[in-house]
């Protein structure tokens, strides 16, 4: 993958970043990646938001499991996001832990990593400091922002606080809002990090021990909602884990056990407990009808402009269709050109990371069609 | 594209203003929709069932959501389109006197088609078969097809006045898109289809 790697740019050196709390940052920093390059007229750039555990790696190998891009499938010379074509931007969000501002960092006034000190985050914080990047790197106007859950948040954000910045939007998967259930399951990820003993209050950086297990269960728990019914049921049954009977005991007798505590073992390598803290707490505050009045369609107002689309996937349960398409409901009661389909598919909420045809003839002709309007041969 | 808009498309395409807002329910592949984006320059969005459907007018850069007639006009503000398109869909909603009230609500005309279930070819086939008739215009058998409330022009009309909706422009037509002048009696026997401009 071509492209340049492990960028990182120091914003708010000199001013204030003021969050959504009421508390403010400086200096900030922010890890991101680009891939391809920005044309003359500054029109090619598209932002790619990642979701609550990807990073900045998009399209390029992991620094710390070497494995490929998270969207490696869509974005690269040739492909649906064509880098020929256009610079993919990609940052770690706020609150993340692989190069951008999080607990992990230095407080600058203690000299000490940050841990619970570090403010409570929003959405919309992340997307201020996208906003700040997107300035840094000389870009006036993203020609198309995109994201799937939490990234499908931060591109709705993106839309109610800078739609003059934008071109087109795509959102996958995503919602407004948290639900009760969408929180539920975020606190019992929350309370596996605080019950585990080598959390020391957050404060866990200089102690030789990380609240590894903890951040194991949170991160099972999770993949769980990320995946249907039918998908455990298909890939793993009842099936026994290389064993011929259950054992009577608590090994991870059955295939699905073993998955699950894989998930979690390599989970905890490259993410921190306390950013997956801040990084939750920020989508179960996420609820951007609530700024409006209880009016949805009012937080789009501004966008009239922004050329839309919204999927969804027939079995995703955590962002099912219902929230995604309250989200193009309000968009169009607002005038917001959108298109929206939900994708007929058995894999659940991961299918957005997945290969879906329907998904990629759906985005190839949303792109090529943005392109016509301004001009460019798509 | 222009030149090969389907006939009775092109009935539907010549009532509509220049410049005006347009949404049409059950837009297909969009081959309507682009005709009136591109030649008469209205701000044009599409309602369709079919994924195919949707894929189709999103690659002709149109706006479309995935979704019927029974449940997603209600979430459409009041007035917010010159013309709603209904064309030869009514008959297979759950509902045609809301989705024809929710029509009127949402636009200030609607323009609805419907193959008529009266025509004599129909009447004709059950009265010598005794079978539910399939013809050109009604070409699947009553098991699997998703016409489900067939009407008559004349039954068309009665549900029109019996809500106090208007009719502004009533045009029987053949299959191929012929328009036939003649009074609604007469089209209700001879017509394959017919289009009804309405208002409130």
């Amino acid at each position: 993958m071509p492209g340049m790697q492990g960028h990182t740019a120091t914003l708010f050196k000199d001013r204030a970043f003021a969050l959504d709390s009421g508390a403010s940052l400086s200096p900030v920093s922010v890890g991101y990646e680009l891939y391809g390059a920005l044309n003359a007229d500054r029109s090619n750039a598209v932002l790619i938001c990642h979701a609550l555990t990807g990073d900045q790696y998009a399209a390029s190998a992991h620094p710390i499991t070497g494995k490929p891009g998270w969207w490696d499938r869509i974005i690269g010379p040739g492909k649906l996001i064509d880098t020929n074509k256009y610079l993919v931007i990609c940052s770690n969000v706020l609150g993340g832990c692989m190069g951008t501002t999080g607990p992990w960092q230095e407080n600058p006034e203690t000299g000490q990593p940050w841990g619970l000190d570090f403010p409570v985050i929003t959405i919309r914080d992340m997307v201020r400091l996208q906003a700040a990047l997107i300035d840094h790197l000389g870009i006036e106007k993203l020609f198309l922002a995109l994201g799937g859950s939490m990234g499908g948040m931060q591109v709705l954000e993106w839309l109610t606080t800078y739609p003059e910045r934008l071109h087109s939007a795509v959102v996958l998967a995503a919602a407004a809002r948290h639900t009760a259930q969408n929180i539920a399951f975020h606190e019992v990820g929350r309370q596996a990090i605080i019950a585990d003993p080598n959390w020391h209050n957050g404060a866990y950086y200089d102690a030789g021990t990380k609240p590894d297990k903890g951040l194991a269960v949170a991160r099972m728990t999770a993949h769980i909602t990320y995946l249907s019914e039918d998908t455990l049921t298909k890939k793993f049954g009842r099936s026994l884990q290389a064993r011929e009977a259950v054992s009577f005991g608590f090994d991870a007798d059955f295939q699905v056990e073993s998955y699950l505590r894989y998930q979690g073992s390599t989970f905890v390598d490259r993410f921190d407990a306390n950013s997956y803290l801040y990084i939750t707490r920020a989508m179960d505050y996420l609820d951007i009808a609530r700024r409006f009045d209880g009016r949805l369609a009012d937080a789009f107002r501004g966008a009239t402009h922004v050329r839309c689309c919204v999927v969804s996937f027939s079995s995703d349960w955590l962002y099912p269709t219902s929230e995604n398409k309250s989200i193009v409901h309000a968009m169009n009661a607002a005038g917001v050109p959108v298109s929206f389909a939900e994708i007929e598919t058995a894999h659940g909420h991961d299918s957005f990371l997945l290969e879906e045809a329907e998904l990629d003839h759906m985005l190839a002709g949303f792109i090529a069609a943005a392109d016509k309007t301004i001009g460019r041969q798509p | 594209m222009t030149s090969n808009l389907r006939p009775d498309l092109r009935l539907i395409a010549d009532l509509i203003e220049p410049g005006s807002r347009v949404l049409d329910v059950g837009c297909d592949d969009g081959a309507l929709l682009e005709h009136l984006v591109l030649e008469k320059q209205v701000d044009g969005r599409g309602l369709e069932l079919s994924q195919k459907g949707v894929n189709s007018c999103v690659a002709r850069g149109l706006f479309v959501i995935q979704g019927d007639a029974d449940n997603d006009l209600r979430e459409y503000p009041d007035n917010s389109f010159d013309y709603v398109v209904l064309s030869k869909t009514l008959q297979a909603v759950h509902r045609p006197r809301d989705v024809l009230l929710e029509l009127l609500r949402i636009g200030k005309r609607a323009v609805v088609t419907i193959p008529n279930f009266g025509q004599w070819r129909v009447r004709l086939s059950l009265l010598r078969h005794g079978r539910m008739p399939v013809t050109k215009s009604l070409d699947k058998s009553w098991h699997n097809t998703d016409n489900i409330h067939f009407c008559t022009i004349l039954d068309l009309f009665e549900l029109i006045e019996k809500e106090g909706l208007s009719v502004k422009e009533f045009v029987p037509h053949s299959k191929m898109g012929k328009k036939h002048r003649m009074s609604k009696g007469r089209a209700n026997w001879t017509a394959d289809q017919a289009l009804f401009l309405l208002e409130k």
